[in-house]
């Protein structure tokens, strides 16, 4: 396995990256730095391209130009056993959970180790069983994915992203869709898994409150660029008019609240459909 | 003109694509084969979802088709006086030409859309990606054992058809129209020709299994992640796959039989 690389050195390290699908420009000439051990967050409107960055990242798309360079290295340029060499050491959580469907809760989270160690099944027992433990759901190890809520869901997905001990985890919209109490549970696992493991993690959300809550540092995107980044106190009280309205939720601003469209009037009395 | 030419231009674009895609799909499916080795707990389990339950369909229209070759056959035969090789053409019938391509097209029709609905899911669900991610191939590991399962599947589903046909052609020409039972046996095992007959109907089965299971995964794989896209990958699969099916077997046939 490839040694890290100095801990002053960013994580993940992102330059003039060019991304596009068709003629739609998703990146034009994004650099962003993920520095090691913290929570950093990466936010936007809907659609501008969050998770296709993540993807990106994780080597399962390719730029049009530029580098992403991951614990040192060239991630685009890596063949594929060096590629999942190192996707062993990155964990994602997927937005939907992404479980196998046809095993039960047990045998998810034991798949990586069941994939790529040689441990013996009582190892892999207790293994499991620790990771369920920190998400809380121990109890719930002979449940099949159908059965699980969907907070339930990415929990047992965390502790699957988990369980090789990756040296990062990447969150696709953690929050979206959960309810207060499992938004909670997800906040607190988030920090805590971060912390006490010494992971370094990348939380793709438009959930501003939830996410400005545990971050070290946010970058906000759109249309293509980073508009702006920073600690999530800046973030909030920036002075940049276009963040100012993403992270306080104002409903019209620089991003309008009409969808462009011909005056009213003249729609009102030009008279055709 | 020019915009019909060009439209032309993509769609003819489109199809090699695919075409290629395809292809590339399955020399990654085939290279996944040496990791089947030391996991046969994998093959096993598609073989009873792709085999296995097969079964009940693929044996009932056997014998249904076996029933009415007997009497659509006794029929024609009777009117030469050749009731007594009944047996002959019954099997004939079968094991060249009915138990392959029939049993071909329920197996699109059954196991094929079942895996291409499978596989469009687990992409749409992102469990590929989620596979991918993990450092596990989705195309060793999903998409493998499934490929072996049909290859393996699909001459034992035709076998099982034809002898399922030839006893509901017995049934009906022996047991319900009076042909006499030596003959219609003696008649089938002087004449069906282990090499010409059986060998050949197994080499069509064994292709029709190749070329369904693989039209099905790439369908699945290729399929536009949404439910639309899985239900029109479903449709594709069956309908590309019986038209191949068809298709091939007349090149088969005319390769094998043809003067």
């Amino acid at each position: 396995m490839v040694e890290s690389v100095d801990s002053q050195v960013p994580l993940v390290s992102i330059r003039g990256l060019r991304f596009s699908r068709g003629s739609r420009v998703i990146f034009d000439g994004v650099d962003i730095d993920i520095p090691r051990g913290k929570i950093t967050a990466i936010m936007g409107p809907s659609g501008t391209g969050k998770t296709t960055l993540l993807k990106l990242i994780g080597g399962q798309l390719r730029p049009s130009a530029g580098t992403i360079l991951v614990d040192g290295q060239d991630i685009h340029r890596l063949g594929n056993r060096d590629l999942y060499r190192l996707r062993m050491r990155m964990g994602m959580l997927f937005q939907s959970g992404a479980l196998l469907t046809d095993i039960d809760v047990f045998e998810n989270v034991a798949y990586p180790l069941r994939e790529h160690t040689n441990l013996s099944p009582s190892m892999i027992r207790k293994l499991v069983l620790l990771k369920l433990e920190a998400v809380g759901l121990r109890g719930a190890r002979e449940l099949m994915p159908s059965e699980l809520s969907g907070g339930m869901a990415r929990r047992v997905a965390l502790a699957r992203a988990m369980v090789l001990d990756p040296m990062m985890i990447m969150y696709d919209e953690p929050f979206t869709g959960q309810d207060p109490i499992s938004m909670g549970v997800l906040v607190e696992l988030i920090r805590a898994l971060n912390d006490a493991s010494r992971l370094s993690s990348i939380i793709v959300s438009h959930d501003v409150q939830e996410t400005a809550a545990i971050a070290d540092l946010i970058y906000v995107i759109s249309n293509g660029k980073v508009i702006e980044s920073g600690g999530p106190e800046a973030m909030i009280n920036s002075e940049l008019a276009w963040t100012r309205q993403f992270m306080q939720g104002l409903a019209d601003g620089p991003v309008p609240f009409h969808y462009p469209a011909a005056e009213l009037a003249d729609d009102l009395l030009g008279g055709a459909c | 003109m020019l915009n019909a030419l060009a439209q032309l231009g993509r769609v003819g674009i489109g199809m090699l694509e695919r075409l290629g895609r395809g292809h590339l799909l399955l020399l990654g499916i085939l290279r996944g084969l040496p990791d089947l080795l030391p996991r046969p707990g994998l093959l096993i389990k598609q073989i009873y979802s792709v085999g296995v339950l097969s079964i009940l369909i693929i044996s009932v229209s056997g014998l249904f088709v076996g029933m009415v070759l007997g009497l659509q056959g006794y029929y024609i035969l009777s009117q030469f006086g050749a009731e007594q090789t009944l047996g002959v053409m019954v099997a004939a019938s079968l094991v060249r030409e009915l138990g392959p391509v029939v049993a071909a097209l329920l197996f699109a029709g059954r196991a094929g859309s079942a895996l291409t609905a499978e596989i469009g899911l687990m992409k749409a669900t992102e469990q590929l990606s989620g596979l991918e991610m993990m450092a596990v191939d989705p195309i060793r590991r999903v998409l493998t054992p499934r490929f072996l399962a049909g290859f393996i599947s699909m001459p034992l589903l035709a076998a099982l058809f034809s002898a399922l046909g030839v006893l509901g052609g017995y049934f009906v020409g022996v047991g319900l129209l009076g042909v006499d039972d030596g003959a219609f046996w003696a008649q089938m095992q002087a004449k069906i020709d282990l090499h010409e007959d059986v060998f050949n109907g197994a080499i069509k089965s064994v292709v029709f299994g190749l070329v369904c299971t693989w039209i099905a995964l790439f369908q699945g794989f290729d399929a536009v992640p949404t439910s639309e896209g899985v239900s029109r990958a479903t449709t594709r699969t069956v309908v590309h796959s019986s038209l191949a099916v068809l298709g091939l077997d007349f090149i088969l046939t005319a390769l094998m039989f043809g003067d």
